[in-house]
């Protein structure tokens, strides 16, 4: 199996997903430059967190134009499954690769700590190592994560079990205190309707070894490594 | 020309004898370029000309010591071909001014330092005081600066893992910003300022020159007023994503040979770095200031050579390697500029239009910058405090919990939630604990970093005061079962004219001094911020120290985090009891008297050597060093951090108040299994450390039998909310 890590003026998280993946996976991922046309064959692509162009317009807005995304976009068409952390959330949905917007949280705010997140709807490829219902521990670290959609979308995302991750307490409830940044619906991850893009606010290749503090992270990898191997 | 007036003479804050020196310097009257470039480079910020005399007199050397003062950073030594940079600098004045601005250009300007001698920053931390809670600035200012500090830092992708913040009200009127960097290079690969080689070219990179920051360095050498605000023009604007581009590019390009030197452009700008290194390296520079990349149109040379626009470079380049270098900085999308070359006239001068703008002699233009022995007079040590002096506790619990919620001990959580302290993935130990750990990359080491300063000890006795908060940050190391390397100091201090100012900056350095020298603990880099006033009243006197220290096994770490039921709690270090400058004093009995806790440092040395050793035998379970608050506040802390309980049961040779409360210093609370409790009792005698056993943990809540019964939610309550309420308070 092969991956690529797309790397954008401004990617910070880019080592931490490589140091993920390879982690799992037992060999590097490809670590493509935003500015290539051209993206090597591969399994996976990692969209990574980060201020992609210092989040100048908007999180997301400039990088959603590189050159690379374009033929992400293709790649994802194809079915070629994408990983979008934070930043590369923002992208994605700046290019409409997922539905909705990340807008600047509730409180105004950066926030960075552990989360917890009820796992919300079954896609083996992404979340098979955990089980529908059950709390994970990611941490999160952004300023602009809290997902906006209308009434309609929502709807959708629900109705075609699009949703994969919600905010929830220490008890795994998804309660209005859990939101910690003012999300719809508490909605902290989703995929697009072919199931093959997750976007996603919370940062699982930080939480990677018990060092670290925890091991949820490398459970979420080596599940997506495996699935996809 | 402009003529030179008396009154332009004053308003660059060059004294008269000062500008007399200038005219024997140069034997004619200078023109405004020249008078400016004087103007900031015998500025106190960067001329230290009122410190110079006593930092002399610090110890910098020690076998792992690579790089002292003197450089962008300091450079130590820690195995395997690695070195880590480190430094911490001030930006006080700005950030009191335009909080956001002023933090988050602190922030960049220690991470240029940084990675300007080839390291990668692995770490920043932040030392921040504010004024009084209740001062009608100090929310402003809080949540301005500690967004700015953030918002440069998690940009960039560098995390912020640890610091400290104080409130009082004496820098109501003038707040600390002091930004600590940590980097990683090899030992091979680091980059130092000296410029050489006739002909070389001088290059420019990263943003272009605007007319920002102008006068920085001066603003920085001069008391606050009424009007201070109108000095908001020169403070500078940060762009921390230019700064991740050219963190990249630099390191990009220093893994080449075509670097001759580097200095990064940080107060006084093109003129403090073009100096600096044309005078390490004994050389002249021509600089053509038509080739400066600008933001603006028509900015005079005076202008340019002031401006302190950020996130700008200067290099001196091996001949013929331009095109390479350029290349990578195209790829970064920053500005490359070749804007002059080294001479071998011992002179800079500077051309723009055709015209000499400024033709100066760099040698005794940086070597006559006037070195004061300015007048002082010492700060006697006040009288003890007994605990027979002060009242016993009311009611014990709800005395905790004034300490526990008060301004002093609170949880900073609301702080370091902000910034992004886990990036780069190898963040092991968070804040919130005595100091953070952040893992090599790749290796089975870590660093432990941490800053500190009591300032209420150093303002009762300087000397005192000096030692305690360089042996608390070596306690701090020490505690996550770290080897102490070496420190960093930022001196914060008001005005040096004034002879009881100038006494506490030099009753600082001694106690720092004879703590450096006892623990084998040298200075290797920092930072003097001087005339932190406002309308003649002074700061605190204020010597944060930044100190890193070496983890061989990281899996050694330890946590004060209680870990498991059962355990045996006991306190290494010996209890005098004073209550003098004591947390407990200034909550309960709102008094700020005394004299602060004597500093033994033979014992220090020897207790900590004891707990590291404890620690990394893997004898210790939990390890927490006794500071601000006392031996039940450092407890509570580490019930709090580990969810589980404790029941002491404390020895009545002193008053209950003054063994729960007092700050003696060279103390620590460490946990054991009870078999290594014994283990660790005869490892203690046998070194003659004081250690008894004083408790159990995991019980529910903190007791002391028949004294306290508290839960550990209604610790939590007072210890988290207190700045999240402060913070969200009506106005």
């Amino acid at each position: 199996m092969k991956a690529a890590v797309i790397v954008f003026p401004g990617s910070n998280c880019d080592r931490d997903m490589k140091v993920a993946i390879e982690q799992s996976l037992g060999s590097s991922p490809a670590m493509v430059w935003h500015g290539d046309t051209d993206l090597p064959d591969t399994d996976l692509i990692a969209i990574p967190g980060g201020f992609s162009y210092g989040d100048y317009l908007r999180c997301g807005a400039i990088a959603g134009n590189s050159p690379i995304m374009r033929e992400v976009v293709k790649r994802a068409a194809a079915g070629v499954p994408v990983l979008a952390v934070c930043n590369g959330f923002q992208i994605a949905t700046e290019i409409g690769m997922l539905p909705g917007a990340l807008l600047r949280n509730a409180n105004q705010k950066f926030i960075c700590k552990d989360v917890n997140l009820q796992v919300v709807s079954k896609n083996n490829r992404f979340i098979g190592g955990f089980e529908i219902g059950q709390s994970v521990r990611f941490p999160v670290a952004h300023h602009d994560g809290n997902y906006f959609a209308d009434d309609e979308t929502l709807q959708r995302l629900k109705d075609e079990g699009q949703i994969a991750f919600k905010y929830a307490d220490q008890d795994g409830m998804v309660t209005e205190a859990a939101n910690i940044n003012g999300s719809c619906n508490n909605i902290a991850g989703i995929y697009n309707k072919a199931g093959n893009i997750l976007g996603l606010m919370p940062h699982p290749e930080r939480l990677i070894d018990a060092q670290l503090g925890g091991l949820d992270g490398k459970i979420f990898f080596d599940n997506l490594i495996n699935s996809l191997s | 020309m402009t003529e030179i007036t008396k009154e332009m003479v004053s308003e660059h804050g060059l004294s008269e004898s000062e500008y007399e020196q200038v005219l024997n310097i140069l034997g004619r009257t200078p023109n405004i370029n020249e008078l400016g470039i004087f103007s900031v480079m015998w500025s106190e910020h960067c001329s230290y000309k009122s410190s110079k005399k006593w930092l002399k007199t610090l110890p910098t050397t020690a076998p792992w010591v690579i790089c002292g003062p003197g450089e962008n950073a300091g450079v130590v030594d820690i195995g395997g071909g690695q070195a880590a940079i480190f430094k911490m600098e001030s930006h006080n004045h700005p950030s009191y001014i335009e909080p956001y601005q002023g933090a988050a250009t602190g922030v960049g300007g220690i991470m240029r330092d940084v990675f300007t001698m080839g390291a990668r920053p692995i770490a920043n931390l932040n030392a921040l005081r504010f004024g009084a809670p209740d001062h009608p600035k100090t929310r402003h200012l809080v949540s301005g600066v500690v967004a700015g500090v953030g918002g440069y830092g998690n940009c960039m992708g560098i995390p912020t893992v640890g610091g400290e913040t104080n409130f009082h009200a004496s820098y109501d009127g003038n707040i600390l910003v002091n930004a600590m960097t940590v980097g990683l290079a090899d030992t091979n690969n680091i980059f130092y300022s000296a410029a050489a080689g006739i002909g070389n070219p001088v290059v420019y990179v990263g943003s272009k020159t605007g007319r920002d920051g102008i006068h920085g360095a001066t603003m920085a050498s001069a008391e606050f007023d009424d009007d201070s605000e109108e000095k908001r023009p020169t403070v500078q604007v940060g762009d921390p994503f230019t700064e991740k581009l050219l963190l990249e590019a630099c390191l990009e390009l220093m893994s080449t040979d075509a670097i001759v030197a580097i200095q990064d452009m940080g107060a006084a700008g093109l003129t403090s770095s073009s100096f600096e290194m044309a005078d390490k390296g004994g050389v002249g520079i021509q600089l053509d200031l038509d080739f400066v990349p600008m933001r603006e149109e028509g900015m005079t040379p005076y202008e340019i050579m002031l401006s302190e626009s950020q996130e700008r470079m200067l290099m001196i380049l091996k001949p013929g390697r331009e095109a390479e270098a350029k290349a990578i900085f195209e790829k970064w999308e920053l500005d490359f500029a070749v804007i002059g070359k080294v001479t071998d006239t011992g002179r800079m001068v500077l051309t723009m239009g055709g015209d000499i703008v400024a033709d100066l002699p760099v040698a005794p233009l940086a070597e006559s910058a006037p070195e004061y022995d300015r007048p002082w007079v010492a700060t006697p040590r006040p009288a003890p405090i007994a605990a027979s002096d002060v009242s016993a506790p009311a009611d014990l619990k709800q005395t905790l919990l004034d300490i526990m919620g008060s301004s002093f001990i609170a949880s900073r959580k609301w702080i370091w939630e902000q910034y992004d302290h886990m990036v780069m993935g190898d963040t092991i130990q968070r804040p919130g604990g005595d100091a953070a750990v952040v893992r090599i990359h790749g290796t089975d080491k870590a660093l432990a970093i941490t800053t500190d300063c009591t300032p209420r000890y150093c303002y009762a006795h300087p000397q005192s005061g000096g030692a305690q908060a360089v042996a608390e940050t070596w306690r701090n190391l020490t505690a996550t079962g770290a080897t102490p390397l070496a420190i960093t100091d930022c001196m914060n201090f008001g005005n040096p004219e004034r002879p009881e100012i100038m006494g506490q900056f030099v009753g600082c350095i001694e106690g720092m001094s004879e703590a450096c020298n006892a623990l084998d603990y040298p200075v290797v880099s920092g930072n003097v911020s001087l005339y932190n006033e406002t309308n003649g009243t002074g700061i605190f006197p204020t010597p944060a120290i930044g100190g890193i220290g070496l983890l061989e096994k990281s899996e050694h770490m330890a946590t004060l985090a209680f870990k498991d039921a059962g355990d045996v709690i006991l306190l290494v270090g010996e209890t005098a009891g004073d209550m003098g400058q004591s947390v407990y004093l200034a909550v309960v009995e709102g008094r700020e008297e005394g004299a602060p806790p004597s500093v033994d440092l033979a014992a220090e040395r020897r207790n900590g050597d004891f707990v590291r050793d404890g620690i990394q035998k893997g004898l210790v379970t939990a390890c927490h060093d006794i500071s601000d608050g006392g031996l039940l506040v450092a407890i509570a802390e580490m019930v709090l951090a580990g969810n589980c309980g404790a029941n002491l049961d404390l020895a009545p040779d002193l008053p209950l108040h003054s063994l729960c409360f007092s700050e003696d210093q060279a103390r620590y609370v460490v946990t054991a299994t009870a078999e290594n409790a014994e283990k660790l009792t005869k490892k203690a005698a046998a070194v003659n450390v004081p250690l008894q056993i004083i408790g159990t943990t995991g019980h529910n809540g903190l007791n002391i039998e028949g004294r306290l019964s508290i839960s550990i939610d209604d610790i939590r309550a007072v210890y988290d909310n207190w700045l999240p309420e402060l913070m969200s308070a009506p106005k």
